[in-house]
């Protein structure tokens, strides 16, 4: 990984979590490399999580998924240590986590990370405002200070005004936005979010996923997100770790684990997810187009190039490669034809270009109705990266498989 | 039939040991009780009944109706028992009882003070162990099934006759539901709200007063209300061993096949039963 040391604020060595009364046999059966049924049947002990090793920086949202029992959820309790670690470490910030004493345990969890949980967790006999308040309460800070606090928070998830109410009160988003904002009056840097959206209606939770972005633009966090909905998981993660029965099967970004997914199983999992948000220009990006400069070519020798590449339109860049436009086959016979030599006149500049990040849902409309490729541009000087075919595009949205795809790509870029 | 196990005599002796080497423990016992029951029971009886009376009644009226003191909902709600408390005591102090009702009250508001002292904090230890729960649950079974008359020989032994042993035995009697609900009601608060407070590194202790105990309150009331009911089940038969109020009336009517005497008395402990039964339940309920 190419980030530095100190960026890293959650880092887990080897993470193990059995459950059952046997744990110190099961445990050096795992070593041994027995499987998991086997070690269900030899010491009826349970693997939660399976030697689970990873990094998470400061910053980012890193979404934990998988199918219900892949231990996803046992994983994060390990790092508040909720659910113990039968083995290995977590280290948060500088300490070691899963040797701290209670008192330091305490600690960490009243001032290092705070937790918002699938059902809510909501005490029924408090107000939204002692319920968002309960975590600087539990912390020892005076009534006006937590409250002063937790109106904030309050204020910050949208829900300003439902201070007396009561939980029962309040629909299933908003009773969440309080958990929400009961983790946000903490103000710890670490985010733990166990399924925070996954009791919640589709549509509310897709606001609240909106949400949650926006707030995270706002006070960067570092955010580790329980999810088991892969739509979800690339929408808010800026990395993804996939599990299944205990072991992360791979972690690396929305558009890593859909391009290269690592074994079958993530790649069996990553077929169903809506593609056209994830893949973004750069993966689709064809280098090296062949490119005219202004001022450098004339007519004639566009269509030498246009003739070499078998291409009717040409992308055409300054001397510094930024982009300017297109200009076409017929428009170049024409010039030739009027003997012009600058082919200033005939350059189509009024074309959209797109950057890098770029979506194929984004692209999708900048395609119809016109017969040039999308230029990807750098986001600072404007320089021209490559193309994004339109085939590239369509087949992108029409999701063929991956192999058919890849030589669809491969005659694409060809042309 | 020969008897192959004397365990009556073993516990006869037992009992025996620990009368006369806790002797400064059951007299301390028996003054604190004594001396409570007969200050609560001077401090009622100086107030005129009529005092009395408004009291109850507005407890009544306010636990019923909710905090809605003066809306016509709180009225409807309120109104019924309220009637009940007038009338009810008024036939106690026509019959000429009130002393002995007043004696009967203190009584059971001192088992009841009693049985919640400890049956509380034995429901909570249950609640937090396991351990525990498999010891003490035994033990209530075992304080439910035997038959409450027996109790009443042991309380003599150490507290001779009066009001002592029969507030002993009374607390005996009624303290296994504030323990089981206690337990109950603690085990039943949602794991997920338990484990937020955890989240958020709350202590035992803070888990305990800020989470656990307020949402167990509800049952923890049902089984105060159990308590008291219980505990006036047993004036009667506390009765037997001296203590005062309208048990011993009941238990005269017995003894002198004296009818009127019997049914009157029974009457009353039926109202006061019927009364202290709604008004718990109503502060139970308003949680």
């Amino acid at each position: 990984m190419m980030t530095d040391d100190r960026d890293i604020i959650i880092k887990a060595e080897g993470l193990t979590l059995i459950f059952g009364k046997r744990k110190k046999e099961a445990l050096e059966l795992l070593n041994r490399g027995y499987s998991k049924t086997d070690i269900l049947k030899k010491t009826r002990c349970t693997i939660g999580v399976n030697k689970a090793s990873f990094e998470i920086k400061k910053g980012e949202i890193f979404v934990i998924m998988g199918l219900s029992g892949s231990g996803k959820s046992s994983l994060i309790r390990c790092l508040n240590r909720l659910n113990e670690p039968t083995d290995g470490k977590v280290y948060f910030k500088d300490h070691n986590i899963t040797r701290e004493t209670n008192k330091q345990l305490l600690h960490t969890r009243r001032t290092e990370m705070s937790m918002v949980f699938q059902k809510f967790g909501l005490l029924p006999h408090r107000t939204i405002l002692e319920n968002a308040a309960f975590g600087l309460e539990i912390r020892g800070e005076t009534r006006e200070q937590r409250e002063e606090k937790a109106r904030i928070a309050l204020k910050t998830v949208g829900l300003e005004g439902y201070e007396e109410q009561y939980p029962r009160e309040l629909s299933g988003g908003m009773q969440q936005r309080v958990g929400l904002a009961r983790a946000l009056a903490n103000d710890t840097d670490v985010l733990l979010m166990d399924e925070a959206f996954s009791a919640l209606d589709p549509l509310i939770k897709s606001d609240m996923q909106d949400e949650l972005l926006q707030i995270q633009n706002k006070l960067h966090k570092t955010i580790v997100f329980i999810t088991h909905d892969l739509n979800e998981a690339m929408k808010v993660g800026d990395r993804i770790a996939i599990m299944k029965d205990g072991v992360i099967e791979q972690i690396g970004t929305a558009e890593t684990i859909l391009t290269s997914p690592a074994t079958d199983y993530v790649e069996a999992f990553v077929e169903r997810v809506d593609r056209k948000t994830i893949i973004t220009a750069e993966t689709l990006l064809f280098k090296h187009p062949t490119t005219v400069k202004l001022g450098k070519t004339g007519p004639k020798g566009v269509l030498h190039k246009m003739r070499e590449a078998g291409l009717n339109v040409l992308p055409v860049v300054d001397n510094l490669d930024k982009f300017l436009g297109y200009v076409w086959l017929e428009d170049m016979i024409d010039l030739e034809k009027r003997k012009v030599q600058s082919i200033e006149s005939a350059l189509y500049s009024e074309v959209p270009s797109v950057l890098k990040s770029y979506t194929v849902e984004e692209m999708l409309p900048l395609i119809t109705g016109h017969h040039y490729p999308l230029a990807v541009v750098d986001e600072e000087d404007g320089r021209l990266l490559g193309l994004v075919t339109q085939t590239s595009l369509i087949i992108e949205s029409t999701r063929y498989s991956k192999t058919e795809m890849n030589e669809l790509i491969d005659n694409a870029n060809d042309l | 039939m020969e008897k192959i196990i004397p365990l009556g005599e073993y516990i006869e002796r037992g009992i025996n040991a620990l009368e006369t080497n806790f002797s400064f423990l059951w007299r301390a016992i028996d003054d604190g009780i004594s001396w409570t029951v007969s200050f609560m029971n001077d401090f009622f009886l100086a107030i005129p009944f009529v005092v009395f009376l408004l009291v109850v009644a507005t407890v009544a009226y306010y636990a019923k109706s909710r905090g809605r003191l003066f809306s016509r909902e709180g009225l409807k709600r309120g109104v019924g028992l309220t009637l009940f408390v007038v009338f009810g005591f008024f036939l106690i102090y026509g019959m000429g009882y009130w002393k002995e009702a007043v004696q009967t009250i203190t009584l059971v508001l001192v088992s009841t003070a009693i049985a919640l002292l400890l049956g509380i904090p034995f429901g909570i230890l249950s609640a937090k162990s396991n351990i525990a729960d498999a010891i003490v649950k035994p033990v209530l079974d075992f304080m439910q099934t035997m038959p409450a008359f027996v109790y009443l020989i042991p309380a003599i032994f150490f507290f001779s006759v009066g009001n002592t042993p029969g507030v002993i035995a009374t607390v005996i009697f009624s303290v296994p539901p504030a323990v089981r609900l206690t337990n109950l009601g603690i085990r039943n608060v949602p794991g997920d709200v338990v484990e937020a407070g955890r989240a958020f590194g709350a202590n035992e202790k803070q888990i305990l007063y800020k989470i656990q105990l307020p949402l167990a309150m509800p049952t923890i009331l049902a089984g105060i209300n159990q308590v008291i009911l219980l505990a006036l089940s047993m004036v009667v038969i506390a009765s037997m061993v001296g203590a005062k109020g309208l048990g011993s009336l009941v238990y005269q009517g017995i003894q002198q096949n004296d009818i009127a005497k019997g049914f009157e008395s029974g009457l009353g402990i039926v109202i006061l039963a019927i009364v202290l039964d709604r008004i718990t339940q109503a502060v139970a309920n308003k949680k």
